[in-house]
């Protein structure tokens, strides 16, 4: 007996103390982040209004409920009443009902009508939901990049331990100053995605061929994450969106370098490179692009995802390779990845393939250069 | 009791239903063009009367974004990334287009405007996205966008962003080429 | 299956013998059997594939299946359940229930409702080859959203078309049976208002299934344009619109789940009257209630689609409708309630399931109505969240109403009374794993885990390994249900004509023996 109360105190505990608690509190795993910006905080607060006039109706409407079952058991000898209708008992459940949506409606207006707010950006940044990655392309300072999944493969297929932040890294994350209303314009460039942060409660799907808006403006410093929420294909859960909020001064750091490195870049296009070099950069271009589907040891997942360890292609096609990074292949999950990506890394990841693995071993493994791309390109044969 | 009017009926409503569906196709063009919705108009458009006697003009900041849909290889960009302008005044943006390969294509520009509300306050009189455009290979070509600025635009916007997706209608046209040579 | 009982005025006409009499039959029972065993099937096969995704969602990383595959899992998964189990599950209860509730010999087209429930083993014979085809099957969600589905699908996406054309020419054709029945072969005496409340759920679903099966055809027909006949319905590149795709869908998916839970309601109606011992309460508010939540089905279509890109008008206006449509239900929880307040109650298994179902499918309620108000949908949409509230109203939902609806009415179709402690078992590790199951999912959804994801971020391994074991378990306590059906079938203590107690007053069915005779009321009976 004293054990069947001590059951009921705990469950009391849990139910009416710890879990309202945890559920109110910050980080938990149990419920919506408040997040950092003022919208984030509103949508957070109206979605703990409706929950607890959801929790306090259910109170209400399942106490009434399992009362009347425990009061009215026929084991217990209960004999039915025979009213079966009360008018004014509808109307007035029906009028309370209807009261109780409007006073939620109110709020829900509110918040929505400072959530779609659609008054200009300080910065705009033009957001791209690629097969399977972001683009992120900053209106003002010209400079663009893709962000990618830098999870290891090996993490995915359960080979080594996995990170902190298992699928919620990239290797380039979208950099934003505090304090400054940012505009995201937001489309997509194959099938429909969707960019979320649960930390600035923005989400809007990326639809081809459309513009879609959100804005934030961030006041702490931080790293938020979020995902992409439409389904798009096989990776739609390896897109991961990353944001970085920086104090201004170290976001004027970082565009002025960002500046600079794309000018570099496009020199690297005239430079002589070494076949080290190459290979170096090609590797590091296949880890992050090309290693979910032809796999970390280049054999693939045959046939949706051809080897390229032994491939005829690899060893003795050249300009078919070219033209198949380049174009990518019709119907196929593989890209064009020579849209996307400079003559540099086309050429560094080619080179590569043809060195990894069992490649290199097959004798003539000449490289491929940035200009052979360049040259592909201007081709002009009919 | 009669059986047959009732199945003739439900037979009406179902073959009315499915028509129906085909018809939210047309219904849904109108009211986007109607409210302007995702800048979704087709041609040209003008200011109106009551919009040419507002005199008073303000400035309106434009940007402009392209966008290659898939891997379409041409080389797409406006040469100016954003222009600051006078509503009620023409206003001309020009951007460049190349075929960078070795076939002849056909390229169409879907036109995006943000916010969508601004959509009916931006009047294109010409532009490049009105019709499709062929290009032979390794041709370069630069086009305008004219376009004037409602003044009516309500005063909270103060910019408009205008998104332009390229997309390769090669095979399309092949194709209805094809049928129409039938 | 019926037993094969001939009355006393026909001994020379019982049902034919062998295969072909389920392949040729005209008899509502035959076919409402047909369609519940087809329902049964098709629970396991797209509950294996739910096994097959929590499997893969045990534990973060790839261990069991590739994306490639785990995405033909969740949409064919969804894509059974929906057109293959519940819809119909409650088409074969209409049948067999129907006809006697209202005094009627059959239905109005018997033959046509042969053809109607053979058009489904077609269907989804051709959708479940697609697996075994090189490319793979449909892979894009059961909302198969264009582009993804046009532009990008695997070809045998024409084969999935065409699969749900024949779902929906079955639908239609068993709808159109279902209203000509119910218009036109009531018993005399028996008014609109006096029909029992199955009937009437079925009616107004019947009249939301011509109405949007058709919209269903169009969208699918304009994606088949698209692949295959260079049109541009959703190809922006061709002056088409993707959202169109989804505002087209959802037109026909909204009014679709409120399909899949009316003649929940009617049956959770019948059950609690019966074992309340008290009428219905609110008979009349209860009819207007299911007509309302069905007119209204027709304008909260894009609540599915609030971070689409719609205008604010829109989106607010959405809002609105949508939350409308919890009053009409919520009327209709309070009405069951007050129904069993100060009535008789005893605890047999279907009254449980109903009771559960009352309680759950509220609970599904409440964040149906989180999911109504716009901007915390921002933080909701497309995130275990709505995976939560969807199963909810689903599974405790329309399942429990179905299994509800079988446990009620089997002593009458086998004339045996089902093993009620083997029920009550049923009863209580179902509601157990149903809650294990899908209670987390609302955590999960909330603290950021998408839908239709493979893999995910460490935070939600311990959620996602509990829903897994629930599900397990879920999966496994059904066989029980099956092998309670059977064991009834072949045995059980001998059901009288009324069954329950105290319902020869609460319908027509309860009038006949049980099991009841291969063909009732050839006579009509008189109705007061």
């Amino acid at each position: 007996m004293a054990y069947l109360r001590k059951c009921y105190f705990k469950f009391y505990q849990i139910v009416f103390l710890i879990l309202p608690a945890s559920l109110l509190g910050e980080a938990s795993d149990y419920n919506m982040p408040v997040g950092v910006t003022e919208v984030s905080k509103e949508i957070f607060d109206l979605h703990m209004l409706i929950f607890w006039v959801c929790v306090w109706i259910g109170v209400v409407v399942f106490g009434i409920m399992f009362w009347s079952l425990w009061k009215y058991r026929k084991s217990k000898g209960a004999v039915a009443a025979d009213f079966d209708d009360h008018f004014w008992l509808e109307i007035g459940w029906t009028v309370v009902a209807t009261l109780i949506l409007v006073v939620i409606a109110i709020p829900s207006t509110k918040v929505m009508v400072t959530a779609y707010d659609d008054a200009e950006g300080e910065i705009n940044i033009m957001v791209t939901g690629h097969q399977w990655k972001w683009h992120y392309k900053y209106l003002e300072d010209g400079i663009s990049f893709f962000s990618n999944l830098s999870t290891d493969q090996e993490q995915i297929n359960n080979q080594i331990p996995k990170g902190e932040f298992y699928l919620r890294e990239v290797d380039e994350p979208l950099v934003i100053p505090i304090n400054t209303r940012i505009r995201f314009l937001i489309t997509g460039n194959d099938v429909i995605h969707s960019w979320w942060v649960p930390d600035f409660a923005v989400k809007q799907d990326a639809v081809p061929g459309f513009i879609n808006t959100a804005w934030t403006n961030v006041p702490e410093t931080g790293i938020y994450r979020g995902a992409c929420t439409e389904l798009c294909g096989i990776k739609h859960a390896f897109m991961p969106v990353v944001v970085r909020a920086v104090e201004q001064a170290e976001y004027d750091a970082w565009v002025a370098e960002k500046i600079v490195l794309a000018e570099q870049e496009k020199m690297l296009t005239s430079k002589e490179w070494t076949k080290a070099e190459l290979v170096e950069r090609g590797e590091s271009f296949y880890l992050t692009n090309c290693v979910a589907c032809h796999q970390v040891n280049g054999k693939g997942i045959p046939p949706v995802f051809p080897t390229l360890d032994g491939s005829q292609i690899v060893l003795n096609d050249t300009q078919r390779q070219i033209e198949i990074l380049m174009e990518g292949v019709q119907g196929s999950a593989m890209a064009a990845f020579g849209s996307q990506y400079s003559e540099v890394d086309i050429a560094a990841v080619i080179t590569y393939t043809r060195q990894a693995w069992s490649n290199g071993k097959n004798g003539d493994s000449a490289i491929v250069t940035p200009q052979d791309i360049v040259a592909y390109k201007n081709r002009t044969e009919l | 009791m009669d059986s047959k009017k009732t199945i003739r009926n439900l037979l009406g409503i179902v073959f009315g239903m499915f028509a129906f569906g085909f018809l939210l196709v047309p219904i849904y063009d109108v009211f986007c063009e109607i409210t302007g919705l995702n800048g979704k108009v087709t041609g040209p458009s003008y200011l109106s009367e009551s919009s040419r006697d507002i005199t008073d003009q303000r400035e309106v900041l434009i940007q402009f974004m392209t966008h290659n849909n898939e891997s379409m290889p041409w080389t797409f960009k406006s040469k100016k990334v954003q222009m600051r302008i006078k509503t009620g005044s023409q206003q001309e943006a020009i951007f460049v287009f190349e075929n960078t390969t070795d076939k002849e294509m056909v390229g169409q520009v879907i036109p995006s405007v943000s916010p969508g509300r601004g959509a009916e306050f931006f009047h294109k009189t010409e532009c490049f996205c009105f019709e499709s455009q062929t290009l032979a290979a390794g041709e370069r070509v630069e086009l305008p966008v004219r376009f004037i600025v409602d003044p009516a635009l309500p005063e909270e916007i103060g910019s408009l962003s205008l998104g332009y997706t390229l997309f390769d209608i090669t095979d399309q046209i092949k194709e209805s080429q094809a049928l129409a040579n039938l | 299956m019926s037993t094969v009982v001939e009355t006393h005025d026909h001994g020379h006409h019982g049902p034919a013998k062998g295969l072909t009499r389920w392949l040729f039959t005209t008899n509502h029972k035959d076919i409402g059997t047909l369609y519940l065993w087809f329902s049964c099937l098709m629970l396991f096969i797209g509950g294996s594939m739910a096994m097959v995704i929590r499997a893969e969602l045990f534990q973060p990383g790839l261990q069991i299946v590739q994306p490639e595959f785990f995405n033909q899992m969740t949409t064919n998964h969804g894509l059974i359940m929906v057109f293959g189990v519940i819809m119909p599950a409650f088409v074969g209860l209409a049948n067999w229930m129907i006809p006697m509730q209202i005094g009627a010999p059959d239905m109005a087209l018997p033959r046509l409702n042969n053809l109607s429930f053979w058009l489904l083993p077609m269907a989804f014979g051709i959708l479940l080859s697609t697996l075994f085809m090189p490319e793979g099957g449909p892979n894009f969600g059961w909302t198969f959203y264009a582009p993804l589905s046009t532009t990008y699908a695997p070809s045998t996406v024409n084969f999935f078309i065409f699969s749900v054309h024949i779902m929906g020419i079955s639908s239609i054709l068993g709808s159109i049976n279902i209203i000509t029945t119910i218009f036109n072969m009531r018993a005399p005496g028996m008014t609109l208002m006096k029909m029992p409340l199955f009937v009437w759920s079925w009616l107004i679903t019947a009249y939301l299934l011509i109405a949007v099966m058709p919209v269903l055809a169009g969208v699918v027909t304009m994606m088949l344009m698209d692949i295959n006949f260079g049109t541009s319905f959703f190809n922006a590149g061709g002056g088409g619109d993707p959202v169109l795709f989804q505002h087209v869908f959802w037109f026909f998916g909204h009014p679709e789940v409120y399909i899949m839970i009316l003649p929940a309601f009617g049956i959770a109606s019948h059950i609690i009257e019966t074992f309340s011992r008290k009428p219905i309460f609110g008979y009349t508010s209860m009819v207007y209630a299911m007509s309302s939540i069905a007119i209204l089905s027709f304008v909260v279509w894009a609540h599915h689609m609030f971070t689409v890109g719609m205008p604010l008008a829109g989106e607010l206006f959405f809002m609105y409708s949508t939350m409308l449509i919890a009053i009409p239900t919520g009327v209709k929880v309070f009405n069951w309630i007050a129904t069993m307040y100060k009535g008789s109650i005893s605890f047999e298994t279907p009254m449980l399931f109903a009771i559960a179902f009352v309680a759950l499918f509220t609970i599904g309620g409440f964040s149906g109505l989180m999911l109504a108000i716009v901007p915390a949908d921002f933080q909701y949409h497309d995130t275990y969240f709505v995976v939560a509230h969807f199963h909810y109203v689903l599974v405790p939902g329309s399942l429990f109403g179905i299994i509800a609806g079988v446990y009620y009415w089997l002593p009458k179709w086998t004339g045996n009374m089902y093993d009620e402690t083997l029920g009550q078992l049923h009863f209580w590790l179902t509601f157990v794993s149903v809650n294990l199951t899908f209670f987390p999912m609302h955590f999960v959804g909330l603290a950021g885990m998408p839908r239709r994801y493979p893999d995910y971020a460490l935070q939600f391994a311990d959620f996602n390994m509990i829903i897994s074991v629930g599900s397990f378990l879920f999966g496994i306590s059904q066989l029980l249900l099956v092998f309670i059906v059977i064991k009834s079938i072949r045995a059980g203590k001998k059901a009288k004509p009324e069954v329950w107690e105290g319902s020869g007053k609460l319908g027509l069915e309860w009038t006949l023996e049980s099991p009841a005779p291969y063909h009732t009321f050839t006579v009509q009976p008189e109705v007061k």
